[in-house]
């Protein structure tokens, strides 16, 4: 293949001369004077349907209730109806959407059957300039920059130089204050003896609640918990930053499945585990849950850790296994944490290492 | 325009009338020198110009609509229960956000469906742009001296795509917070500096309180002033480069064929924002696009299976599906390559390599000479092979954006599907490559035959000693033109490149060259050229020559498989 590449020389030009453009051809528009009209009252009739259309978009605007819903076809009350569309939606859409296209659609009409349709041929200049308006600017160019002496007076230049690459300073210092200095993720709301509670209704989980093979979404008892004048201990932003970090899963397997790393062996209650479900790929709450083989999945990037064993990544792109809560029960006999959780909970971060390192130190280096 | 060789312009009726208005203004701004160059401005047909022309109009509907919305819209995080018609989430906390776009949605006659056309009108806003763009490339319009332009359409793409995502963020509803969620696992992954510019964007810990007011100010004000400038730049070299234009009979590299902007194109441009409008209207009208009020608030302990990003950012988040997790501890620093690599380096990967394209083809080519012919992506195998190699990787990775829905739509192994795609990211765009090369070069070949050995009418004749032929006609002058010009190459310099010169010399430059060099001989691999004027001349000769005793005829258009003669 390419030795014919070789071989054959490579024609520039061509071997064909330009036979100029053809002859031009004429519409029935142009020759017939029926067609010219027709054509003529099709375009009007475009525009005046328009016109119809928006005044009925203000119809619509003024009678149809907010409630009121169309169904393409099917009875809405079998629950099998195509549709459902809010009416105010569908028919103040469909009318100003209509006119338009018949405003658009008949000036296009316009143009191609009735405007002159002759082609024109205009001739291209290259981009460049001529030679002598290149000179000129380098002539000009160079006048100005010998006057400046910017090339002879380097002391003004460089100190120049300088003092407008200063200007980057505050520039970039005054974004000092968008945020706090970064603190690391080290603790979480979590600490010894914290409740572990339903994430929706705020009620504490005894173990007997949970049968094997259950997930149940929870949170620490703080986010429910009151302060004396009845306002929540935790709300608004700090309350999104906390759950950002504190969301947590607690699952029942059988526990003869569990392969508790060692260390970890009395981190749950009866086979009732407790872990992060924050994903520590890109921070994700996780909670596809597979009870059969005990992994859980993330909905966003599918990374799968398999609980039943300390939380270890069997697929996806997370990289950390998925931090554990080690569980206890109170005097009342609820499940509480032991600690706030040995490992970094959320995304991996630069100080990820650093900050584990102190946890280590904080456990006992067994995490 | 032509005037009458009787009547001074300004004496005729339509010029009484337009003297005093462009006189007026012409005394003041002095306009008539650059109205009379561009008025009557030739602007070329073809149906595959129009693309650019579906992104500006869009861009122009978003901007409408984006108005519209900023009336009730209230870019802030902070806390209020909501009280507005939407029963199922009345009395639940959320942001002001959420709960003006709420408002905006149920409350506000006509809001949903602005909100609805505003957001198709970017998903379709970045598609136009994308498939405008492939126009461009397949058809090699970014060549000598559109390199700026190219570039410039770079940027509005991966900009339109910022604008689009900064929107998208802004309803706070549990899908856009997700968003978000990984937009923080992102920026964290940066290697070093990943908590600064997180804490520094999110004004402290994810979520924070001020993420969306600056979103909303990037969304309403940044960009827009960004796209605004890149489209004005983009549309004045336009104007200055003249477009391009397919080669054909009479329109050559020095010329530019077609009609006027006033009236003809004005029109057709014009009438073509109606329809670009009313399209979207009708969607906004039918189809229902991201329903906030069915996400709920943003929660940072909920989020929903299935969740999408729009699908422009879908290869991002495909790449980040496929990485496997890579993850190293270097100077007691954590680097997170899974994200990192993947979320950063996909979109950066492809950005680069658009931008730089023309100019790489250049330095292989050695082609200095400037192009206003389009090339017909057959002529340019390799560039048009790597295209389609680009866009199956590009394919793969907005396969892999959503391959929980293809694992539950098609009952399939997610791990399986995941498997398949981070092999086929590699493997893919090699087959794409070859299969495309071989299309092009085989098509190459069959235009120099149709060209040498004529068109096969059908016409079937039987020869005095029996045996059956079918009879060949020579194309058209105009389709010859059009097949043969503007296709070709630049000969090889025929340079020999040593490693040392006769002193014994290094050549610096030995290495640059010889890769160029083999570069250049992979670019034109395969490829063959056109006809040349001998084998022409041979073939015109050859088509005439034989003896037919019944003429085809001028305006013979071939014979039907039944046997009648087709007419034009």
């Amino acid at each position: 293949m390419s030795n014919e590449v070789e071989t054959t020389n490579s024609p520039v030009g061509d071997p064909i001369k330009d036979p100029g453009l053809g002859e031009h051809q004429y519409r029935p528009q142009d020759v017939d004077a029926n067609q010219e009209r027709r054509t003529e009252r099709q375009i009007a009739t475009m525009f005046g349907v328009a016109t119809l259309l928006l005044i009925g978009f203000c119809v619509a605007y003024f009678s149809i209730g907010s409630d009121v819903r169309v169904f393409a076809f099917g009875d809405p009350a079998d629950g099998d109806a195509f549709g459902g569309w809010s009416a105010q939606n569908f028919f103040l859409g469909l009318t100003l959407g209509t006119a338009l296209l018949l405003i658009g659609i008949g000036i296009i009409q316009w143009a191609k059957k009735l405007m002159g349709d002759h082609e024109i041929v205009e001739l291209r200049h290259p981009a460049k300039s001529s030679d002598d308006d290149r000179s000129a600017v380098l002539e000009d160019i160079s006048a100005g920059v010998n006057e400046s002496g910017i090339a002879r007076r380097p002391l003004i230049r460089n100190s120049l130089l300088g003092a407008v690459a200063a200007l980057g300073l505050p520039a970039i210092v005054m974004l000092r204050d968008l945020g706090p200095l970064p603190y690391g993720h080290t603790n979480t709301v979590w600490k010894k003896g914290m409740r572990v509670v339903n994430d929706v209704s705020g009620t504490p989980i005894k173990p007997g609640d949970l049968s094997v093979g259950e997930l149940v979404n929870a949170e620490p008892a703080i986010f429910f918990e009151e302060d004396e004048e009845g306002h929540p201990v935790i709300h608004g932003t700090a309350l999104m930053q906390a759950k950002a970090k504190a969301a947590v899963i607690v699952v029942r397997m059988r526990p003869e499945d569990i392969t508790a790393a060692k260390g970890r062996e009395n981190w749950g209650v009866d086979g009732i585990l407790c872990f992060s479900k924050i994903c520590t790929h890109v921070g994700c709450p996780i909670s596809l849950w597979e009870q059969q083989t005990h992994h859980l999945l993330c909905p966003c990037h599918q990374s799968t850790f398999d609980l039943a064993n300390n939380g270890t990544v069997i697929f996806g792109p997370a990289y950390r296994p998925l931090p554990q809560l080690p569980l206890a029960v109170d005097s009342e006999g609820f499940l509480i944490a032991v600690s706030d959780f040995p490992d970094i909970v959320t995304p991996s971060y630069p100080e990820l290492a650093r900050d584990q390192k102190k946890l280590n130190e904080k456990f006992g280096g067994d995490a | 325009m032509s005037k009458s060789t009787f009547t001074k312009i300004e004496e005729s009726p339509t010029g009484k009338a337009l003297s005093g208005p462009v006189g007026w203004l012409d005394d003041r701004l002095g306009l008539a020198g650059a109205g009379k160059k561009n008025l009557r401005k030739v602007f070329p047909e073809h149906w595959s110009f129009m693309l650019g022309e579906i992104a500006l109009w869009s861009f122009v509907v978003i901007l409408l609509t984006g108005v519209f919305l900023t009336l009730w819209f209230v870019p802030s995080m902070a806390e209020v229960e909501y009280k507005g018609s939407y029963l199922p989430l009345r009395g639940i906390e959320m942001s002001q956000a959420y709960s003006s776009t709420l408002k905006i949605s149920f409350d506000i006659r006509g809001g949903l469906l602005i909100r609805q056309i505003h957001h198709w009108a970017a998903a379709l806003f970045v598609a136009a742009m994308m498939a405008h763009m492939l126009r461009v490339f397949f058809t090699g319009a970014y060549r000598k001296p559109r390199e700026i332009n190219w570039l410039i359409g770079v940027g509005l793409l991966s900009i339109g795509m910022v604008a689009g995502f900064t929107g998208y963020s802004l309803p706070d509803d549990l899908l856009s917070g997700t968003g978000l969620r990984f937009v923080d696992g992102m920026v964290r992954s940066v290697p070093l500096v990943g908590s600064y510019v997180e804490f520094f964007i999110f004004g402290g810990e994810f979520p924070g309180d001020i993420i969306i007011p600056r979103l909303y100010i990037a969304h309403v004000l940044l960009i827009p002033a960004i796209l605004l400038g890149l489209i004005g730049a983009h549309m004045l070299l336009l104007v200055y480069h003249k477009h391009t234009q397919w080669p054909g009979a009479g329109r050559t590299n020095d010329n530019v064929v077609g009609y006027p902007m006033l009236p003809v194109y004005m029109a057709k441009a014009g009438g073509f924002f109606f329809i670009v409008f009313g399209f979207i209207a009708v969607m906004g009208a039918l189809i229902q696009i991201n329903p906030v009020w069915a996400y709920g608030p943003y929660n940072p302990s909920e989020v929903t299976a299935g969740s999408q990003p729009d699908w422009y950012m879908g290869f991002s988040e495909g790449l980040v599906r496929l990485m496997p997790p890579l993850e190293t501890t270097w100077f007691g620093r954590t680097w997170t390559w899974s994200v990192f690599i993947p979320g950063v380096g996909g979109l950066g990967l492809v950005f680069t390599s658009l931008a730089l394209w023309p100019f790489i083809e250049r330095w292989i080519t050695g082609d200095d000479r400037e192009h206003h012919l389009l090339e017909r992506p057959r002529n340019a195998a390799t560039r048009t092979a790597l295209g389609v190699a680009a866009m199956t990787a590009y394919g793969v990775g907005w396969l892999a954006g959503g391959n929980d829905i293809i694992a539950l739509k098609f009952h399939l192994d997610i791990f399986a599907i995941t498997w398949i795609l981070r092999v086929g990211f590699f493997l893919f765009p090699v087959i794409a490559f070859i299969i495309t090369k071989r299309i092009c070069v085989s098509l190459q070949r069959k235009d120099n035959e149709t060209l040498t050995h004529g068109w096969e009418t059908g016409v079937i004749d039987r020869a005095p000693s029996g045996g059956y032929s079918e009879r060949h006609a020579a194309l058209p002058v105009a389709d010859q033109y059009e097949l043969t010009s503007s296709r070709e190459r630049l000969p090889d310099t025929d340079e020999e490149i040593h490693t040392h010169d006769a002193y014994g010399v290094r050549n610096p430059k030995f290495r640059k060259h010889r890769l160029r060099q083999k570069l250049r001989a992979w670019y034109y691999s395969g490829s063959v050229d056109k006809p040349t004027v001998e084998q022409m001349e041979h073939a015109a000769d050859h088509l005439s020559d034989v003896d037919h005793p019944v003429e085809l005829g001028e305006d013979f258009q071939g014979v039907s498989e039944t046997g009648v003669p087709r007419v034009h």
